[in-house]
C-alpha cells in the first residue's frame, strides 16, 4: 500500500468518523428534543391518568363494572330487575368487547347522558343523572385513564335475560327526557357555593361522581331519584329503598336514623377505614368504601363530610337518642324474659355485648346505630340471616366477618331478636314480624352470598 | 408431573406460622421479595370460626380439623436406641399444625418471656453448684444470647400479638402485681391482664397464703379490642374456651392469620403459596451455600424455587427433618457424640393436679381462655436453690383454665376411685366439672446424649423421604424435678380448702407414652449456641455450615423450658430478622466466624 493511499484512507476514515459523529450528534440532539417533548407529553398523560384513576375511584366505577376474579372493569355485574337480569358492560379499552372505539365525545355522552356510542340509551342503573354534573376536565381525565391506563380485556359479560317487550330500549329515551338532566343544566346546579370552595367540592363529589343519591335518595315509582341535589328538596339522601336487600340509611341530620350524631371526623374515618365508633360498613357500602372513598384525599373527604353535615334532617320529629340502661341491667342480672333477649344473649352478645355498645371499631355497636333504627328493618334482618363482612381497607387491613344465623334461627327467632335490638338501649324502632322476616329471607336467598371469605 | 422453575426471589420462607410470618414481615420491610411456602391450605376465621358451628369439640379436638394430617408424612418414635421406631399414625401426644398460620392458629395463647437463667443454664448451674452437679449424659448448654439482648424483641412481639398481662418491673421500677421472678421490661404489656376465672382467683389467694408469688399468666388472648403496630385489629376475649385447636371467632387470640398476614398480603413484595410441600433445600456443589428449595405444588408439580436466602420456619421437627434430608450440617451421632443436627431433642414435662372444692364453690370449668390464668414461678428455672435437691430444671405451677369442653370433661371423669361408667361416674364427672380446679406443673426437660432425632432407616413418607425418627424417654432428673414441684402444690390446695386433692406426678420408670396428649412443645434438634461442635445454628439462628440458611423455631432451644415456647420463638424470629436486616443483607456471609 502506498503512502498516499494510506493517507487517503486515514483522511477518509477521519472524515467518515466526523460525519458519523456529526450525524450521531444531530441524532442525539434530535432524540433529546423528542424525548423532552414526549417527556412532557408523557408527564401530562401520567398526570391525567392519575387524575382519571382518582376520579374513577371517586365515581366508584368498579362497583358495577368489576367482578372479583375477572379483569378490572370487564363488566358482568348482574342487576336483577323484575323482568330479568341485565349485566354491566365491559368498559376496558378493548376495541371489540369494550369501549375502545369510543371517541371522547361519545365517552362523555355515555357518562353524562346515558347514551351509548351506537345511540342506544343506557339503563339508569348507570348513574348518568348524577354523572351529568361532571366537568369536561374530569371527563377528559377519565377518558385518558380508561383509554391509556386500563388493561384491555376481551371478556364479554353475559347477555341480558330481559325478553321482549321489556328488552326494547327506546322507552328509556322518554325516561331520560323526563328525568335525566342535561349536562349543561346539571353543571350549572353545582355552581351554588361560589364563595365556599370546600362546600362546592363536597357538593360536587356527593351529587356528581360520588352518586351517593343513587342508593341513599328515595326513588319514585318511575325509578328516578326524587331529588338529584340538596338544592332540590330535603328528600335528597334521606334514605333509599332496598338495594340487593340492603336499605341505605339517611345521610342527613336525623338524630336517630341519619348522621345527626356523627361528626365530620366520624364521616371521614368511616369513608377512609369503613369503621368508626358509630358503626362499620357492610352491604353495598363495603364496596363503596373499598374501591372508592378510601382512596380519596383527606381534603376531599372533609369536603364530603362538611357538605353532608350541612343537610338538615328530613324527618324533624326525632327525639335525640339517649342511652338507656334498662335492658343492659336486666341482662346483667340474668333476666332474659324480654322477647328476643335469650337469643340475643346466646347469639349476639359475645361481640355486641349485653349493653349493645359492642367493641368498636372491631365489632360495631347496636345501641344508637342509625342502621338499627332505620324504619325499614331489611338490612338488620339480612345481616342476622346471612351475616356480613367488614372489608379490609388500606389503612385498616383487618376484615371482620359476622356469621349468618339463618340456618339455625327460625323466622320468629329472627323477628324477636331484631325487634329486641331495635327497641333496646334507647333505640326506639318498630318491631319486626315473622312474616316480614320470611319475606326478607325469601328475597335474600335470591342474592348471591358474600364470597370469598377474607383470609384473616 | 412436570418440573417447573419459578423466577428467583430474594427470600424463600418454608412455613406459614408465626416464625415465617414474622420473618416475611421483617424482610419485606427491608425491601426483599419474599415467597412463603406453606404445605397446608389457606385458612379463614370466617370459615373455620363460623359461630356457633365452630364450637364443635368433636371436630376440633378429636377429629383435629386444623392439625396436621398424618397420611403423607409423620415421624417415627421409640423410647431408646435399642428399639425399632414405629410411625406416629394417630395424633395424641403432640399436635403439629398444618395450613396457613400453622401452630400459631391452633395454639392457646400463653405468651411468656424466657427466664434469663434458662438462657445461660449451663453457666449458671456450674457457677452455682459446680460442674459435677450436671448428671452424666446430660447435654446442658447455653443459648449464646442473653435476655438483655432479646428484650426489645420480646417487647416488639408482645405489641404485635396484643398480649394481656401485668408487669412487675418496667425499667427497673416496680409498677404492678406481676411476676416477681420475671425479668425487667422496657415497657408494659400492651393490654391489661385477663380477668381471673374463679379457679384462678382462688388459686391466686391460696398460693399467696402458702407463701408463693402468684401472677397473671401473660396471654395473647386480648383482654380488650386492640390494634397492633401493623394496624391489624383484634376483638376482645369472651372466655368461650375454644382456643386451643380452633380459629378464634372473636378474633381475640393472636395468630399470624389475624395479626400479621392481613398486612403482609397487601404487600406486593410478598407472595404466599399454600399447598406447597418443600421436599428439600437445594445446595450448590460446595454444600456451603443454598440455592433455593424444591417443593411440590398443589398439582403435584415439582417446583424449583431459587432464592438468595432460605428461611426454615416450619414446625420444630420439620425444620430438623429438612436439614437432615437436605444435607445441611453434620447429623448427630449419639454413639460417637459427634454431629449437631438432631442433637438435644427436648420436650416438656407436664402433669396435672386436681383439687375438688366445696360444692358451694362453682369453678365452672367450661369457662376459660387459652392463655389466661394465674401462675407462680417459685419453683421454676433457677428461682430456688437446687443444691440440696440434686436436680436441674423447674416448673411454673398454674391454673390455666382454658375451657374444659364436654367430651374432655367426660373423659376426665370424677375423683380417683370413681367408677368409669354408670351413675356414679356421671355424678363424679359433673362434680369435677362444676367444682374442681386443675393445676399444671409445666416443667422443663433437659437434653440427654441418647435422646435425639435422626432419619429413620426403614420408614419413608409419601414423597420418598426417610421419616424423621424420635428417640425419646423421660429421665430421672426430670421426674425428680416434677415430683418435687408437684409436692409443693399440696400447700396450695390445702389453703384452698380442697375436700380432696389428686397430685398428678410423673412416676419413675414410666416410659414416654405417645397415646396420651402431653404438650406440643417440642424443642431442640437444631439448637443455637456459640460452639459449632455442640450447636447447629449460631446465636442469630444462622446455620454454621450454610450461611444463607436461617432456621427459626423452638428447634433452637438447647433445653426444654418450663414455659410455653411461642413467646421465645417470636422473640428469636425478630432477633434473627433484625440481624439479617442490619448486618447480613449488607454483607451476606456468616454472622459469627465458625
Amino acid at each position: 500500500m502506498s503512502l498516499i493511499s494510506k493517507k487517503t484512507l486515514i483522511t477518509e476514515f477521519v472524515f467518515q468518523y466526523l460525519k458519523c459523529s456529526g450525524i450521531r450528534l444531530l441524532l442525539t440532539v434530535a432524540a433529546l428534543a423528542f424525548v423532552s417533548e414526549t417527556g412532557a407529553l408523557a408527564q401530562d398523560t401520567e398526570f391525567l391518568q392519575k387524575r382519571g384513576e382518582y376520579l374513577a375511584r371517586a365515581s366508584d366505577c368498579a362497583a358495577c363494572h368489576s367482578v372479583p376474579g375477572h379483569a378490572r372493569f370487564a363488566g358482568g355485574v348482574p342487576f336483577s330487575l323484575p323482568f330479568g337480569t341485565i349485566f354491566s358492560s365491559n368498559i376496558t379499552p378493548d376495541r371489540d368487547h369494550g369501549t375502545g372505539r369510543y371517541t371522547e365525545a361519545q365517552f362523555g355522552r355515555a357518562l353524562r347522558e346515558g347514551i351509548r356510542a351506537d345511540g342506544a340509551p343506557l339503563y339508569p342503573a348507570m348513574p348518568y343523572p348524577s354523572y351529568a354534573r361532571m366537568t369536561d376536565e374530569d371527563i377528559h381525565a377519565l377518558y385518558v385513564y380508561f383509554t391509556t391506563d386500563v388493561q384491555a380485556s376481551a371478556e364479554t359479560p353475559p347477555a341480558s335475560t330481559i325478553s321482549w317487550p321489556f328488552s326494547m330500549r327506546w322507552p328509556l329515551r322518554i325516561w331520560q327526557a323526563a328525568f335525566a338532566p342535561s349536562p349543561e343544566r346539571a353543571i350549572k346546579s353545582t355552581a351554588r357555593f361560589a364563595d365556599d370552595p370546600d362546600m362546592a367540592r363536597g357538593a360536587y363529589l356527593v351529587e356528581g361522581p360520588g352518586h351517593c343519591g343513587a342508593c341513599h335518595t328515595p326513588r319514585a315509582i318511575t325509578l328516578q331519584e326524587k331529588a338529584l341535589t340538596a338544592a332540590e328538596s330535603s328528600l335528597f339522601l334521606s334514605g333509599g329503598g332496598a338495594v340487593d336487600g340492603w336499605t341505605p340509611t339517611s345521610l342527613r341530620g336525623e338524630n336517630r336514623t341519619g348522621l345527626g350524631r356523627w361528626s365530620e371526623k366520624d364521616i371521614v374515618g368511616f369513608l377512609r377505614n369503613g369503621r368508626v365508633a358509630h358503626g362499620s360498613a357492610f352491604g353495598g357500602m363495603s364496596g363503596a368504601v373499598g374501591h372508592g372513598t378510601q382512596y380519596l384525599s383527606d381534603k376531599d373527604l372533609y369536603s364530603i363530610a362538611r357538605f353532608l353535615k350541612s343537610l338538615p334532617a328530613a324527618d324533624r320529629d326525632q327525639t335525640p337518642w339517649v342511652y338507656d340502661r334498662t335492658e343492659a341491667l336486666a341482662l346483667r342480672n340474668g333476666d332474659i324474659s324480654a322477647r328476643g333477649a335469650r337469643v340475643y344473649v346466646d347469639r349476639c352478645a359475645a361481640c355486641h355485648r349485653t349493653d349493645g355498645t359492642a367493641y368498636p371499631t372491631t365489632f360495631p355497636p347496636l345501641a344508637g346505630n342509625p342502621v338499627v333504627m332505620n324504619p325499614a328493618p331489611d338490612s338488620l334482618v339480612r345481616i342476622v340471616i346471612a351475616g356480613s363482612t367488614v372489608p379490609a381497607m388500606r389503612s385498616s387491613p383487618s376484615s371482620f366477618v359476622m356469621p349468618g344465623f339463618g340456618g339455625t334461627m327460625t323466622d320468629q327467632q329472627v323477628a324477636d331478636v331484631v325487634s329486641f335490638i331495635r327497641a333496646s338501649w334507647g333505640n326506639n324502632a318498630d318491631p319486626v314480624t315473622a312474616t316480614e322476616v320470611a319475606r326478607l329471607r325469601k328475597e335474600q336467598m335470591k342474592t348471591a352470598p358474600e364470597t370469598p371469605y377474607p383470609l384473616n | 408431573m412436570a418440573t417447573i422453575t419459578r423466577r428467583s426471589v430474594d427470600v424463600v420462607i418454608v412455613g406459614g406460622g408465626w416464625a415465617g410470618s414474622i420473618m416475611a414481615k421483617e424482610l419485606t420491610e427491608a425491601g426483599q421479595r419474599v415467597v412463603m411456602l406453606e404445605r397446608g391450605g389457606e385458612r379463614s376465621t370466617a370459615a373455620d370460626g363460623a359461630y356457633p358451628g365452630s364450637l364443635d369439640e368433636l371436630e376440633g379436638n378429636y377429629r383435629f380439623k386444623i392439625f396436621q394430617k398424618l397420611q403423607k408424612t409423620t415421624v417415627t418414635i421409640r423410647n431408646n436406641i435399642s428399639q425399632t421406631a414405629l410411625p406416629y399414625r394417630q395424633l395424641a401426644a403432640f399436635l403439629p399444625g398444618e395450613g396457613v398460620g400453622g401452630a400459631g392458629l391452633h395454639w392457646s395463647g400463653v405468651h411468656l418471656r424466657i427466664a434469663p437463667d434458662d438462657l445461660t443454664l449451663r453457666s449458671t448451674v456450674i457457677s452455682k453448684y459446680g460442674k459435677s452437679f450436671i448428671p452424666e449424659g446430660m447435654n446442658l448448654q447455653d443459648y449464646g444470647v442473653t435476655y438483655a439482648e432479646l428484650e426489645p424483641f420480646f417487647d416488639k412481639a408482645e405489641k404485635v400479638f396484643g398480649t394481656s398481662g401485668e408487669a412487675y418491673t418496667v425499667n427497673g421500677k416496680v409498677v404492678g402485681n406481676g411476676n416477681v421472678f420475671a425479668p425487667d421490661r422496657s415497657d408494659h404489656f400492651p393490654l391489661p391482664p385477663l380477668k381471673d376465672v374463679t379457679g384462678a382467683h382462688l388459686f391466686r389467694k391460696a398460693a399467696a397464703e402458702a407463701g408463693y408469688h402468684p401472677y397473671a399468666i401473660p396471654a395473647a388472648n386480648a383482654s380488650r379490642q386492640y390494634t397492633n403496630p401493623y394496624g391489624a385489629q383484634m376483638g376482645p376475649c369472651n372466655f368461650c374456651g375454644y382456643c386451643s385447636g380452633y380459629a378464634c371467632y372473636m378474633y381475640s387470640k393472636a395468630s399470624p392469620n389475624v395479626n400479621i398476614l392481613p398486612v403482609l398480603r397487601r404487600n406486593k413484595l410478598f407472595e404466599i403459596r399454600p399447598n406447597s410441600t418443600v421436599l428439600h433445600v437445594t445446595l450448590d456443589s460446595t454444600k456451603t451455600r443454598a440455592t433455593g428449595v424444591t417443593y411440590l405444588d398443589e398439582k403435584g408439580n415439582e417446583v424449583i424455587q431459587s432464592a438468595e436466602l432460605v428461611i426454615l420456619a416450619a414446625f420444630q421437627f420439620n425444620n430438623v427433618h429438612l436439614m437432615l434430608v437436605s444435607g445441611i450440617g453434620k447429623p448427630y451421632d449419639p454413639v460417637a457424640g459427634t454431629g449437631v443436627v438432631g442433637r438435644n431433642f427436648v420436650y416438656q414435662n407436664i402433669s396435672t393436679t386436681t383439687a375438688w372444692l366445696d360444692p358451694s364453690v362453682w369453678t365452672s370449668q367450661f369457662i376459660g381462655t387459652g392463655g389466661g390464668g394465674v401462675a407462680f414461678d417459685d419453683f421454676n428455672s433457677e428461682n430456688f436453690d437446687h443444691g440440696p435437691l440434686g436436680f436441674i430444671g423447674g416448673s411454673p405451677v398454674w391454673v390455666n383454665q382454658a375451657g374444659v369442653k364436654a367430651i374432655a370433661a367426660a373423659k376426665a371423669g370424677g375423683p380417683p376411685g370413681t367408677p368409669r361408667w354408670g351413675s356414679a361416674w356421671k355424678s363424679g364427672m359433673i362434680d369435677t366439672y362444676k367444682h374442681a380446679v386443675r393445676m399444671d406443673a409445666h416443667g422443663s426437660n433437659m437434653a440427654y446424649r441418647d435422646v435425639f432425632l435422626d432419619l429413620d432407616p426403614t420408614w419413608k413418607d409419601a414423597f420418598g423421604r426417610p421419616l424423621l425418627r424420635m428417640t425419646f424417654d423421660w429421665k430421672d432428673n426430670d421426674i425428680r424435678m416434677n415430683r418435687y414441684v408437684v409436692g409443693k402444690i399440696a400447700a396450695v390446695t390445702k389453703a384452698m380448702g380442697a375436700r380432696q386433692t389428686h397430685l398428678g406426678m410423673k412416676e419413675f420408670g414410666q416410659p414416654f407414652d405417645t397415646r396420651f396428649y402431653q404438650t406440643t412443645h417440642l424443642g431442640g434438634g437444631a439448637v443455637m449456641g456459640s460452639d459449632p461442635a455442640t450447636s447447629a445454628l449460631n446465636r442469630y439462628l444462622q446455620c454454621w455450615d450454610v450461611s444463607n440458611v436461617f432456621v427459626i423455631g423452638s428447634n433452637a432451644f438447647p433445653q426444654g423450658t418450663g414455659y410455653n415456647p411461642t413467646g421465645m420463638v417470636a422473640a428469636l424470629a425478630y432477633w434473627s430478622a433484625h440481624h439479617i436486616r442490619t448486618t447480613y443483607l449488607k454483607n451476606p456471609g456468616p454472622l459469627v466466624p465458625a
